[in-house]
């Protein structure tokens, strides 16, 4: 049953991406990539949970390097993001 | 407890939500990928909450982690963003195959799962998609970086070796998940969806670069969804669900902007479309920069157009500066953007932004063009395929029905550009043969900063 309510989540939640951005500005590209870039390091959640496990060498040497990575790839992306986005003033400001 | 996470795993999803909502317009961008960086400090708070977790090599992680990550971006120079955007999106991809591997190292039988088979598949999936992520971004990593050459490698059988290498893919996984026991299958995955993403990416040349790296944005995101799958944890399926939405989305929107199928963008077939390219008639005429000194002191409305060879000569400070001295002298300065121009989506705006070009200065190509007969001069920077005529007129040209900025309807056009070969397409840009155009030879940063120095001195 639980795997059936997972799945009903993902579904759910691509319908909800597709809905979410429609128009999307261009200027607003780059920055829309690199900090949806940055979400989809949320696998470090599961990094942890692998890394932190008690036992299970390979296991736990796999989830250590899966995090670092995720790691990297969240906290760079977002930093990247809000120094771009920073970059974008108005005129006059 | 485990209630508690849970929740707030909910809240980090919708913090998610909001986040990427507000990305996609103008003020609240900022704000939007604060909040959702908040999300994922949540999300990872609470995750280091669950018993029994042994925190050292978690703490040593992320530590690593974030030091490099941070380093990296506080590094990075603007024209650099599509290659780190790039690496980063790979790294992201490579730790959900990691994230997959390492819970069949812990339970090669997946006898702890509720149902064996669909973890095993899970696995195999996140396996898949984030291995293709990580070498597919890499090899657009050493492609934007110049670190590898930026054209398309095609060699004869190519597409019967990609079906061929797909195909042992989904046998080995069909094996794998049929009887998890059998370590090599997983091994085999791995390696394959490893090979699958170099081979996929490198017959796509620079020019298609912003519809791959959205396209692999994507992919990221999927493979983040299928680990959520494999540890049964729902924020990774939302999250990662979201930003594959969003990904294509973006993708199509690149697709769109060169009238091209993602299909074609991705299995290629560029400029093998065959057909007869038009004749070219007239000649190209160049001209001094002293000439178009007195050409641009007399106009009343410019627009620039840049592309690619903008960024590869950094010359979006001199630009700048140019259009200041412009609007100065009483001229209306625009900077008209194609949706493909550079080789990320929005790579333009990046740039010019940097260079402090405010924003209402930006037009798309769809504003700027219904104005462009009224435009005086338009001053073409490194840009090819995204101001060639050729995709309106000549229906035999691979880009034929590809938008473009019509800047050709503008009264003069200034062609900067480095001499006098093809683009990086390889295709003749019938632009520069027309009447009203004029080549400018030469790096277009020095071209710029003479002409500033002219309108100084």
């Amino acid at each position: 049953m639980e795997l059936i309510l997972l799945i009903f989540v993902f579904v759910i939640a691509a319908f909800l991406g597709f809905e979410l951005i429609q128009r999307v500005p261009s200027q607003l590209h780059t920055p829309l990539m690199s900090g949806s870039n940055a979400i989809s390091g949320i696998t470090m959640v599961g990094a942890i949970i692998a890394a932190g496990s008690v036992g299970g060498d390979i296991g736990k040497w796999l989830g250590f390097a899966a995090l670092v990575l995720a790691t990297i790839n969240v906290v760079g992306g977002y930093m990247v993001t809000d120094r771009m986005l920073g970059m974008f003033k108005k005129k006059g400001k | 407890m485990e209630i508690f996470i849970n929740l707030a795993y909910i809240v980090a999803s919708v913090l998610f939500i909001f986040g990427i909502k507000m990305l996609s317009s103008a003020d609240t961008a900022r704000r939007g990928n604060q909040i959702s960086a908040i999300g994922m400090l949540l999300a990872v708070v609470v995750t280091l909450l669950n018993n029994g977790l042994d925190f050292t090599w978690i703490i040593a992680g992320l530590i690593l982690g974030a030091a490099i990550g941070g380093i990296l971006a506080k590094r990075v120079q603007m024209t650099g963003m599509p290659e780190l955007v790039a690496l980063f999106n790979g790294f992201g991809g490579l730790s959900s195959l990691l994230v997959g591997w390492a819970e069949y190292a812990k339970d090669p039988t997946f006898g702890s799962a509720e149902n064996p088979i669909f973890t095993g598949s899970a696995v195999v999936f996140a396996i898949l998609v984030g291995g293709i992520t990580f070498t597919g971004s890499l090899i657009a990593y050493l492609k934007l970086s110049g670190k590898m050459g930026g054209s398309a490698t095609v060699f004869p059988g190519q597409k019967i070796l990609n079906a061929l290498v797909f195909l042992a893919l989904i046998v080995c996984g069909v094996i794998f998940v049929m009887n998890p026991v059998s370590s090599w299958a997983i091994y085999a995955v791995i390696g394959l969806a490893l090979t699958l993403g170099i081979l996929g990416v490198i017959p796509i040349g620079g020019g298609d670069m912003p519809v791959v790296i959205s396209f692999l944005n994507s992919f990221s995101g999927i493979a983040a969804s299928a680990a959520g799958f494999v540890i049964l944890n729902n924020v990774l399926i939302v999250a990662g669900c979201l930003v594959g939405a969003s990904g294509i989305v973006l993708t199509v929107i690149m697709c769109k902007a060169m009238n091209r199928t993602l299909g074609n963008v991705l299995f290629g077939g560029f400029g093998a479309a065959g057909g007869k390219a038009q004749e070219v008639e007239g000649e190209m005429k160049p001209l001094s920069t002293q000439d178009a000194f007195y050409v641009l002191e007399a106009a009343q409305s410019v627009v620039f157009v840049p592309g690619y060879g903008m960024a590869v000569a950094q010359a979006q400070h001199a630009v700048k500066e140019l259009g200041e001295i412009l609007e100065q002298n009483g001229a209306e300065v625009r900077y008209a953007i194609h949706p493909v121009a550079g080789r990320m989506p929005g790579h333009m705006n990046v740039l010019l932004a940097e260079a402090d070009v405010p924003y209402e200065q930006l037009c798309e190509m769809d504003d700027v063009n219904p104005t462009m007969e009224t435009v005086d001069v338009a001053i073409v920077i490194g840009a090819n395929d995204v101001v060639n005529p050729a995709a309106l007129e000549d229906e035999n040209s691979p880009i034929y029905g590809m938008p473009i900025i019509n800047v050709h309807q503008a009264r003069t056009v200034f062609a900067l550009k480095r001499g006098q070969g093809a683009g990086f397409s390889g295709l003749v840009n019938t632009l520069f043969f027309r009447e009203n155009t004029r080549m400018i030879y030469g790096d277009a940063k020095a071209t710029m900063t003479d002409l500033v120095g002219q309108f100084k001195g």
